[in-house]
């Protein structure tokens, strides 16, 4: 018994650590109503929630239409190119939303080239702009829709034909037998998918920034940096939460359902070979979305860089990328040391408590960095007015002890990706048999020896794959890091969104190619994983 | 008139004949069985009598209709062809009843809601009528596939390894009682399965199967006992080859004495061939003057059946009641108790 309360002891304070920002954020209830948050009500909270429903309906509705058809079709069916496609239209996943979103107004905006030529040239003009609702929601589409086409899929490759061999059996044709069997069976997975999409649409700051499309994580920043008013910075964050946590029911909800609607083992997977006209519309889909959404922009990129390459880089350049790499490889540390103390605890007491802690600890994946950001930064300035009055009452006099240091950020950091490092954890903890350990123990090896020559060996892989997941999360985040760095500390994500904050895209994509090559990283690891 | 006629029809994959020129005609109300080892076509037969693949040569024609020819074939919604998958394939996100009348598309609410009603009866699960798949027992699940593929009226109904993720006490049982639901509703069906006593169970009619060919088409009764090849006689039932030599057009000798029956057509007086003796074709008689060793035995509860070295080197194997309790390397009395031969001419690998 001794043993097991203290994993659960263990389990409760990171789950109260990973909490506490988010709880925070609450508090502000409790103090009075203050000026700047009633003006905000009163003259922009409305355009927040209104841009907010566009782009959640938007990019929700943008990314399952994409992302099933290209399942359905690279799962399913069979056409020229069709293997390429299956893993090359994951790779935009490397590409963050806000750089997605620079690329696009870059080439489409006004006086980018492709206006610039067909009205020199053709005396067309009266374009759409790009810098509107539609704009952000054409980039995070384009970004975000291979959460949906991972897990749809997944989901049409797991029913196999079998499923729908059967509907054909009793008599439906197979447009009837997508509709009536494939797409409900897979219905689950979809919603999954597209309630994460739902949570990055909400989460993303750096896009809506970029765009000029103000939201509530936009809303956060300026609250908290032009007006100066944290209260009110909070008071925003917390309606952001309850639109959150009411999508995370969602998705548990079709977490569960998944369970039960896994139909076992895939059918020796002949395809429906897509012929004529079907199979040449099939190959310009799927050739238009991996040209929009992963070659242009980083050709794009590529581009600008290499132009800008001799002029901008020069010694900033080292600070930004020691940067990001430290705080990556900081971060990544200490997200996959906390997951495996979490998923350790779970194996060693396995109950309802447990699970309900380590459900606790790993919400933040859902929480905004903007939200995580203010939590983080109250929660710190807390603790350090604590000490200081503590010192005073000793008669020493000090300073404050964690502000202007990496502390905060760490803190939302580990609230934000634990998640990403846990899941990996427990995954590879998983294969640890119970009797593996026993086996161990009856070979003569104590409990620290059986951790040291069983469960790290066979843990590794897991644990590397968690750290290096994190740390690429790490460099692309941009809310937490540009809200709470101290001072000086720029890395290639905040130097992405001063660039973009002048237009000047050129000079933004240059911090960016960084970031896209180390995006890729991680996608390739899921294009090997996935290919198996 | 046949309900199925399947007429030399071939499937390949690329230069892998997985189908080869097989011919097959079935009355309507018959029960047939695909019999053979795994990898032997079966399955692909079926999934071409189904539609879902097509065939490479030959043809198929249901009610006399061909159904899948070469260059056009009717695609699987509308042959009427039902089919038990051997995963069941049920619905995951639809009840039991569901599932059932997921083929009744064309009917009103009403008949229906009364079709299914009936499905529901004919396999006893009206109290699991609400259940989703996953709740229900692998038995229950089966007759749930039994019932859904019944429910529109199929012309035909194709069976692919029905039971073969149940466990063993469960097969035996359930598969009688397949048998009578489709003898009660009259249908054509055919099963695919690779083990023997499942066919003879439920099947009227069994066509053993090997690399794509049906090897012979027959009664359960006259695959065990007249075997046409080699293989047959191989993969039905346990039994020894001995060898033997042709006295005349109805005798063959053998070391145990002489047999009368009727022998391969091309062998003459003189002809070396090989004897097919089953357990139950050698008799132990302890006043026999014919002995043999024992070499191994196998309890079964009421027979022990032995495998005996004979005087000249030669086994065979003997099924007797299992009082008769010998020690290993006994000599036991045994007489030769065959009421008909099956011969096959020696060194020709038919």
């Amino acid at each position: 018994m001794p043993l097991k309360s203290f994993w659960f002891w263990a389990a409760l304070s990171i789950a109260l650590f990973t909490l506490a920002p988010v709880a925070v954020v609450f508090t502000y209830y409790g103090s009075p109503e203050n000026e700047i948050w009633r003006h905000m009500k009163s003259t922009v909270l409305p355009e927040y929630v209104a841009h907010t429903l566009f782009l959640v309906c938007g990019v929700g509705v943008g990314t399952a239409l994409i992302g099933v058809s290209l399942a359905w079709l690279t799962a399913v069916c069979e056409f020229p190119g069709r293997r390429f496609f299956s893993w090359a239209l994951m790779l935009p996943l490397a590409l963050p939303a806000y750089v997605t979103g620079f690329v696009l107004i870059g080439l489409l905006d006004f006086t980018g080239p492709l206006q610039t030529l067909l009205r020199e040239q053709f005396g067309l003009s009266g374009f759409p702009p790009i810098r509107s609702g539609g704009g952000v929601v054409l980039a995070m589409t384009l970004a975000l829709y291979p959460y949906v086409y991972l897990l749809a899929r997944n989901a049409f490759l797991t029913q196999g034909r079998r499923a729908l061999e059967a509907a054909q059996s009793l008599g439906l044709s197979r447009r009837r037998g997508f509709f009536r069997v494939a797409l409900p069976m897979a219905r689950p997975w979809i919603v999954g998918g597209v309630s994460l999409v739902i949570m990055e649409t909400l989460a993303d700051f750096g896009t809506v920034a970029i765009f000029n499309y103000d939201t509530f994580t936009t809303g956060i920043y300026k609250a908290w940096f032009s007006l100066f008013s944290l209260p009110a910075a909070a008071q925003l964050a917390s309606l952001l939460i309850l639109a959150v946590f009411a999508l995370l029911l969602i998705e548990q909800y079709s977490r569960s359902r998944m369970r039960y609607t896994a139909t076992g083992r895939a059918s020796g997977n002949t395809r429906f070979v897509l012929s004529g006209s079907a199979k040449w519309l099939a190959v310009a889909i799927c050739t238009l979305v991996w040209l929009a959404a992963f070659v242009v922009p980083v050709v794009s990129l590529g581009y600008w860089a290499w132009q800008v390459f001799a002029q901008d880089f020069d010694q900033r350049y080292l600070g930004y990328f020691a940067h990001s790499l430290l705080l990556g490889a900081l971060a990544a540390a200490l997200c996959t040391w906390v997951a495996l103390w979490l998923a350790y605890a779970g194996r060693q007491q396995r109950d309802f408590s447990m699970r309900l802690m380590t459900r606790l600890a790993t919400l933040g994946y859902a929480v905004p960095g903007a939200v995580l950001a203010i939590g983080s930064y109250s929660l710190i300035a807390w603790v350090d007015n604590h000490y200081i009055a503590w010192m005073e009452s000793l008669g020493a006099s000090s300073g404050p002890l964690l502000q202007g240091t990496i502390v905060a950020m760490l803190a939302a950091y580990l609230a934000r990706f634990l998640t990403v490092a846990h899941q990996p954890v427990e995954a590879a903890m998983q294969r640890v048999t119970y009797s593996m350990d026993d086996a161990a123990r009856s070979l003569g090896l104590s409990a620290i020896q059986v951790l040291g020559q069983v469960h790290l060996p066979v843990m590794r892989g897991g644990m590397l794959t968690a750290a290096l997941l994190v740390f690429v999360d790490v460099m692309k985040e941009m809310p937490i890091t540009l809200m709470t760095r101290p001072f000086g500390w720029d890395t290639l994500a905040t130097r992405i969104f001063e660039m973009t904050s002048e237009g000047e895209w050129e000079r933004a994509a240059l911090p960016a190619v960084g970031l896209v090559i180390a995006g890729l990283l991680p996608v390739l690891l899921l294009v090997k994983h996935s290919e198996k | 008139m046949d309900l199925l006629e399947i007429e030399d029809i071939s499937k390949h994959y690329g230069a892998r004949k997985i189908v080869d020129g097989l011919s097959l005609q079935l009355m309507p109300g018959t029960i047939a069985c695909l019999l053979g080892p795994s990898g032997c076509g079966k399955t692909t037969v079926l999934r071409l009598i189904a539609g879902f693949d097509q065939i490479s040569a030959g043809a198929i024609r249901i009610d006399g209709e061909p159904v899948s020819l070469v260059t056009r074939m009717l695609p699987p919604e509308q042959r009427h062809i039902g089919m038990v998958f051997q995963d069941y394939a049920l619905f995951p996100h639809l009840t039991v009843q569901d599932n059932i009348g997921f083929g009744l598309f064309d009917l009103a609410r009403q008949a229906r809601a009364k079709r299914i009603t009936e499905m529901l009866d004919l396999v006893h699960l009206h109290e699991a009528a609400r259940a989703y798949p996953h709740e229900l027992s692998g038995g229950q699940q089966q007759r749930v596939a039994l019932a859904r593929a019944l429910a529109p009226r199929p012309r035909l109904l194709l069976l692919d390894e029905p039971f073969s993720n149940l466990d063993v006490e469960l097969r035996e049982r359930l598969s009688l009682e397949v048998r009578e639901i489709l003898k009660h509703e009259g249908m054509t069906a055919i099963l695919v399965t690779h083990d023997q006593h499942e066919a003879f169970t439920i099947a009227d009619e069994i066509g053993l199967m090997h690399e794509g060919k049906i090897q012979q088409w027959d009664t359960p009764y006259n695959l065990y006992h007249q075997p046409k090849t080699r293989f047959v006689a191989d993969f039905i039932g346990q039994g020894v080859l001995l060898p033997g030599t042709v006295l005349d057009r109805d005798h063959v000798e053998i070391e145990l004495g002489v047999l009368a029956g009727t022998l391969p057509l091309e062998c003459k007086a003189g002809c070396p061939v090989d004897v097919l003796l089953r357990p139950d074709d050698i008799e132990h008689d302890d006043a026999s003057p014919m002995q043999a060793e024992v070499t191994h035995k196998a309890f079964r509860g009421a027979h022990i059946l032995y495998t005996l070295r004979l005087a000249q080197g030669g086994s065979a194997l003997s099924l007797v009641p299992s009082h008769h309790n010998h020690a290993l390397g006994e000599k036991i009395g045994i007489k030769l108790m065959a009421d008909h031969v099956v011969a096959f001419p020696r060194g020709k690998h038919v």
